[in-house]
Parts: C-alpha cells; sequence; structure tokens
C-alpha cells in the first residue's frame, strides 16, 4: 500500500538531482567567469574604454576553436569553475544543516504557534492521534494551535518523530468534527509521505540557486564593467562565456521553482488521496476545502509558509505552473467524485477530473486495493416546513418538464425543459450523467393539463410603460410581474405561464 | 587470468547479489510482520482505553437517570465481560457487545437534557467518541497491514522466500454486524 511512498520517494530524487545538477552548474559557470576574468585581467589592472585590442598569440587557442577549449586552456576558469562549483555545494550544505537542526521550531515561531496539551483543545488533539492511529506512525506529532481567523493548517517535521501538526483557531471553530479530522489527516499524510523532509532539501536547494543566482548578477553590476573585456587571449571567450552565465544565472531561479512546484503540487494530491485512505470519508475534507477556499485573504506572514499550508493562501495570480498547490477546487472535484477511498479510487477520479495520467505510482495501483467509504454521519434532519417547501418545489418542477437529476454527491441537477443536452456534468464533484429523454419524464398531457390549465394559447400580450421607474402589473395569467428602471428589452416572458409578453417603452408609438 | 577463473569470479558475483537480495527481501517481510504485531497491539490498547472510561462514564450518567438500571448494568455486564474475555473469538464477540450496550446508553441520554449540557459528560462522550474511532482506525490500520503484508507474501518472487523462512498469512480483522461495519463512527 505505502508503494505511493516509494514511487515518490523515487520522483524526489529524480528533483534533489536536477536541482542539484542546475546548482553546481551555476556553480561552476560563476567560478569559471570570475575566474577567467581575474586571470586573464591585465596585469595593470587597466580600466580603460573602449579596451586596447590585443593581438591574439598564434596558437594558443584562436576563438574558432570554441569557448570551451579557450577556457579548458584558462587555468584560471578552470580552478575557478571547481571552486565554484564546491562552494555552491558548500553554501547548500550550510543552509541544510540550518533547515535540517532548527528548520520546525523556525516555521513554527513565524507562523506564531504554540504548542498545546490535551487539555487545551481535546477534540483536536484526540482528531491529531486518530490520525496518528490510522496512517500507523510510530508516534503521534506535537499539536500547536496559531491563533488566527484565517482557516488553514500545516505539518512540518523533518523526521517524523519530530514532526508537529499546527492549525488556526479559526480552523477549530469553523469545522466540524469530520472536517477537522479530513484536515488532519491531509497533514499527517504529509507527514506519513515524508514530505516535509523532501521539501525542506529542495527549498534548500532553490534557495541556494537563488542566492547564488542574485550575488552573482549584483556583483556583476558592481565590477563588471573593466575586467569584462580583457586584453589577452581567453578575452572573446571569457565574453561569451559570461554572456552564458548570466543567461543561466537568470534562467536557473526559474527552472529551479519549477521543479520544486511541480513536486510540491504532486504530494498536495497524494496527501488528499492519503488523507482519503485514512479517515475513508474524503467527502469531509472536501467540504472543509470548500469552507477554507471561501475564507478571506489571510495575512502576509503566511508567504513564506505557502507551500507548506493545506490550501495556498496567495492563490491570486499564482495559478498553473507557478502555483505551489493544485487548484483547490479541482482538489475538491476529485474528492467528491472517488467511488471508494482507496489510491485506485484516487487515481480514477483525479484521471477523470484533471485529464492528466497518473498521480500514484503504478506498484500501488497494481495491488488494486479497495477501502469502502465510511458512511456519512446521521445529521439532523430538517425541519418539516422546510421539507415541505422541498417537496411542493419538486412538485412544480415536474410539472414544469424539468429534469431533475440526483447526484451521488448530494447536488440536484435541475434542466429546464428546452435544454437538449445529452449528458451533464454536475458542478461539484464532476461527475457526469447521461439526461433521461424529457417525454420520459415529462407527466401525461391529461394531468399537465389538469395541474396548469391556461397553457393553452395564451393571448399575445402587451405592457405600456408609463415611466422609467419600478412598475409591475399582471400577466393574463394574474401573476404579478415587475421591470425595473434599468430594463430595456423588447418583451419578456411571464414566469409562472411562460407567456410572452412586449414591453412598449413609454416614449414610442 | 583463465577464463575458468572469470567464469568463477562471476558465479561468485551471482551468488553474492542473490544472498543481498534475499537478506532484503527477508528483512522486509519481517519488517512487514512487525508492522502487523504493532497495529494489533494498538488495536489492545484502544480496547483497554475504552474499558477504563467505561466505570467514569456509568458513575455519570447515574447521577441524572439512576433509575435506567437495565441499560447502567448491561454496560457494566459487557465490561466485565470484554475485560475478561480469552481468545480472540471471544473477544471480539465480548467487545462487539459492549459497542451495543454503549450505543444503547448513549441512546438512553438524549432524552435527558440536564444530562447532555452537563460538562463532565461532554468531556466524556467526546472521548468516548474518540476511542469508539480509535478502534476503528486502528482496526483499520490493522487490516491495512495484514493487506499489505498477505499480498507481499503470495507475490512471486518474494512468496520463494516467505515460503522458505515460514511466513504464513495472517487472519484480517473482520467486523460481523451491520452495526459494527459502520464504525469508525464519529458523533457529536
Amino acid at each position: 500500500m505505502w508503494e505511493a511512498i516509494e514511487s515518490n520517494r523515487r520522483r524526489s530524487r529524480v528533483l534533489i538531482v536536477l536541482m542539484g545538477v542546475v546548482l553546481v552548474t551555476l556553480g561552476a559557470l560563476i567560478g569559471a567567469t570570475v575566474g577567467a576574468a581575474v586571470g586573464t585581467a591585465t596585469p595593470e589592472h587597466e580600466y580603460t574604454y573602449p579596451p586596447r585590442r590585443a593581438p591574439v598569440p598564434r596558437g594558443v587557442s584562436p576563438p574558432q576553436q570554441g569557448v570551451f577549449a579557450a577556457l579548458a586552456a584558462d587555468p584560471g576558469a578552470r580552478a575557478g569553475a571547481g571552486w565554484g562549483a564546491l562552494a555552491a555545494g558548500a553554501v547548500c550544505l550550510l543552509l541544510w544543516g540550518l533547515a535540517v537542526g532548527r528548520g520546525e521550531s523556525v516555521l513554527l515561531s513565524a507562523a506564531n504557534a504554540r504548542r498545546i496539551e490535551k487539555s487545551d483543545a481535546p477534540q483536536l488533539w484526540n482528531v491529531v492521534e486518530e490520525m496518528t492511529i490510522a496512517a500507523g506512525l510510530p508516534r503521534m506529532p506535537a499539536v500547536y494551535i496559531i491563533d488566527d481567523a484565517a482557516l488553514n493548517a500545516f505539518a512540518v517535521g523533518y523526521r517524523p518523530e519530530r514532526a508537529a501538526v499546527a492549525v488556526t483557531s479559526g480552523l477549530l471553530k469553523r469545522l466540524d468534527r469530520d472536517e477537522l479530522q479530513g484536515v488532519v489527516a491531509h497533514e499527517i499524510g504529509h507527514i506519513r509521505n515524508a514530505d516535509a523532509r523532501f521539501m525542506t532539501l529542495a527549498a534548500v536547494m532553490m534557495g541556494t540557486i537563488a542566492l547564488l543566482a542574485e550575488l552573482f548578477l549584483r556583483g556583476l553590476r558592481h565590477v563588471g564593467r573593466g575586467r569584462r573585456s580583457s586584453s589577452r587571449g581567453g578575452g572573446q571567450a571569457a565574453a561569451i562565456l559570461l554572456l552564458i552565465t548570466i543567461v543561466f544565472a537568470i534562467l536557473a531561479p526559474l527552472a529551479a521553482q519549477l521543479l520544486y512546484f511541480s513536486c510540491s503540487r504532486r504530494r498536495e494530491y497524494l496527501a488528499d488521496a492519503s488523507a482519503a485512505r485514512f479517515t475513508r470519508y474524503p467527502a469531509a475534507l472536501a467540504s472543509a476545502l470548500e469552507k477554507i477556499e471561501r475564507q478571506a485573504q489571510p495575512a502576509e506572514m503566511y508567504k513564506a509558509l505557502a507551500p507548506l499550508l493545506i490550501v495556498n493562501p496567495l492563490s491570486g495570480g499564482l495559478t498553473g505552473l507557478w502555483s505551489t498547490h493544485p487548484p483547490t477546487r479541482e482538489r475538491i472535484r476529485i474528492l467528491r467524485s472517488m467511488g471508494d477511498a482507496g489510491f485506485a479510487a484516487y487515481e480514477r477520479a483525479y484521471r477523470q477530473t484533471t485529464g492528466r495520467r497518473a498521480c500514484i505510482g503504478a506498484r500501488t495501483l497494481a495491488a488494486a486495493d479497495t477501502a469502502p467509504l465510511r458512511e456519512p454521519p446521521p445529521r439532523p434532519v430538517a425541519e418539516d416546513a422546510a421539507q415541505r417547501a422541498r417537496q411542493v418545489g419538486e412538485l412544480l418542477d415536474r410539472v414544469g418538464n424539468f429534469v431533475v437529476i440526483g447526484c451521488a454527491c448530494g447536488v440536484r441537477l435541475k434542466l429546464p425543459p428546452g435544454d437538449r443536452q445529452t449528458q451533464v456534468t454536475c458542478p461539484r464533484c464532476g461527475r457526469t450523467h447521461a439526461v433521461p429523454a424529457a417525454e420520459a419524464l415529462a407527466i401525461p398531457a391529461a394531468a399537465a393539463a389538469a395541474v396548469a390549465p391556461r397553457q393553452k394559447a395564451p393571448p399575445p400580450m402587451r405592457y405600456r410603460r408609463r415611466g422609467g421607474g419600478w412598475e409591475s402589473f399582471k400577466c393574463g395569467c394574474g401573476n404579478p410581474l415587475q421591470v425595473g428602471p434599468a430594463f430595456s428589452a423588447p418583451a419578456l416572458r411571464c414566469s409562472k405561464c411562460g407567456a410572452r409578453i412586449e414591453v412598449v417603452p413609454p416614449g414610442a408609438a | 587470468m583463465t577464463s575458468l577463473g572469470i567464469a568463477l569470479l562471476i558465479v561468485l558475483g551471482l551468488v553474492v547479489v542473490i544472498l543481498l537480495w534475499v537478506v532484503g527481501v527477508y528483512n522486509g517481510l519481517v519488517r512487514l510482520r512487525n508492522q502487523v504485531k504493532n497495529a494489533w497491539a494498538q488495536i489492545d490498547v484502544q480496547l483497554k482505553r475504552r474499558h477504563d472510561l467505561i466505570p467514569n462514564l456509568v458513575e455519570t450518567v447515574k447521577g441524572y437517570a439512576g433509575h435506567e438500571r437495565g441499560t447502567l448494568e448491561a454496560v457494566v455486564a459487557a465490561r466485565t465481560r470484554a475485560v475478561s474475555a480469552q481468545g480472540l473469538e471471544q473477544q471480539v464477540k465480548a467487545e462487539g457487545e459492549l459497542s451495543q450496550a454503549l450505543g444503547r446508553l448513549l441512546m438512553l441520554v438524549e432524552s435527558y437534557p440536564d444530562l447532555k449540557a452537563n460538562q463532565n459528560f461532554l468531556a466524556l462522550q467526546e472521548e468516548l467518541s474518540s476511542t469508539e474511532n480509535r478502534i476503528g482506525f486502528a482496526r483499520q490500520h490493522y487490516n491495512d497491514s495484514v493487506m499489505t503484508y498477505n499480498t507481499r507474501i503470495q507475490t512471486f518472487p518474494p512468496n520463494v522466500i516467505a515460503g522458505m523462512f515460514g511466513f504464513h498469512e495472517l487472519p484480517f480483522f473482520e467486523v460481523d454486524s451491520a452495526a459494527e461495519r459502520r464504525a469508525p463512527q464519529v458523533k457529536f
């Protein structure tokens, strides 16, 4: 069952290796550029412009032999490349050590999270403990609360033993027990899948790449001018190298971010799938995500934590490739259209909703596990008045030849009589339903006539407006209608009998 | 070096690789089996937790609904049987009965508004429903672990090693009654 982690781990290793290649290449390029510039600069440190053109010594790396041959011959560049790559690796290791050693506490204190005991929030504590059991974690993670009205949650922990789950107090207030369970299960899923570990490393590498590129580009602005064009043989080669390095320094952080974000999004999906598996009740997480999505934008302080949170707090503008999180609506639809709580069901729902392939490792799917869904808890029965109003509404819909389709997620889809679609997609969960022929559902004509006798031959009607304000009048069937000051169409239809009523503006003949 | 020597070296290398693989698979199987044992222990822990909660619950309910003797005594009796149950089959049966008795008790509480407003009782109710959840989740985790383990020892090639070292399939924790199958259930 947990090969999902294995496949994820493999993917993450690929990501880390790719990032490492980018990092080391960047370091080497910067080192080579600096080395070439220092090594080939004229001893007098000449800063004349335009530079003096020196004759290229015969036999020593004419430009036609290529940049790299020239550089390979330049000891400054060669040494620089080696030192640069080493330095990049060292900086990365240093930052990683810091992040691993102090990461959790830094993140938690950055979010103003305070650690709680069971007596502070027994329900949250219990839910975390339940999910710990469901996930089979060796130890229960520490529980933190962030005093914030916004709805969000995150999990940290370089190792499962040092993991912590933090939720905002707003989340505790607004979610019911099942929804809270879904959110906590998602976070525990992150811990179970060892997401924090890879994401910490990836984030550190991304940070190092950005740092190096930024330092280089800044340094270039300050030092650049005179040394760029040296007078010795490697001059032209060094210039080309410089150009390559600049382009790389601009592109590398972007590439690193893309890699990082794609990995991060994938892990969100996987944590959702894990949560569904732990709780056997994906609808609860879906409804929690709906509530969280509806909230107002939270405070700035979340910017640094964005990849960790359950939904992206900075969703405005950040979409697609540049987002740490998949679109929440998509996640909700996947969760709502799951047939059972197993990974295979999530994969199917994922494919159906996004049209993309493969979210979970193939070996997991081959195991073909099914996990029956939990029944939703019995909800208190709605008041009788509301129930009756709904029944009356349903009857009227049938009389009006509406086609009503009940979706498995609880939504009732109503199609107006004129609708000729053959299938319809549920806006909430994304299931598709075939539309039965309207005739089959229609009430027999005689019955319809008995209920709505006025339907035959509605007389053509006109209404002449008196002025430009709000006016009410009655349709031939007795239904009161209203037109407002903004009404400008030539006609309207009665909301009850459907008869067409021409509306004549006040000035017209 | 002669060609015979090279062939010998290759064979030796293959043997080492196969040995390493066998060790790896064996260790993996042991890890999975321990995971299953651990999951089983977790169920026991949670069942014990439920046993410990019951006297407190009964005391609290007694204060408000002391005359509902039958239901209260049924709970106490079911608990006693569950605590002293021997053997898996008997234990599963006793725990099922205890769940039903508890369900009846909590249904009874619905008709005592004072009791439902009691802070102590509310805290106990949260504990109890959480414990029911835990039992359910522990069982779920046990079954998941058993499935992983069983799948592993049935598939080729690990099944060869499982057969050699006596790894046997383990039973699932099946629940009989339809009411039990619904757990884990969250109550408010």
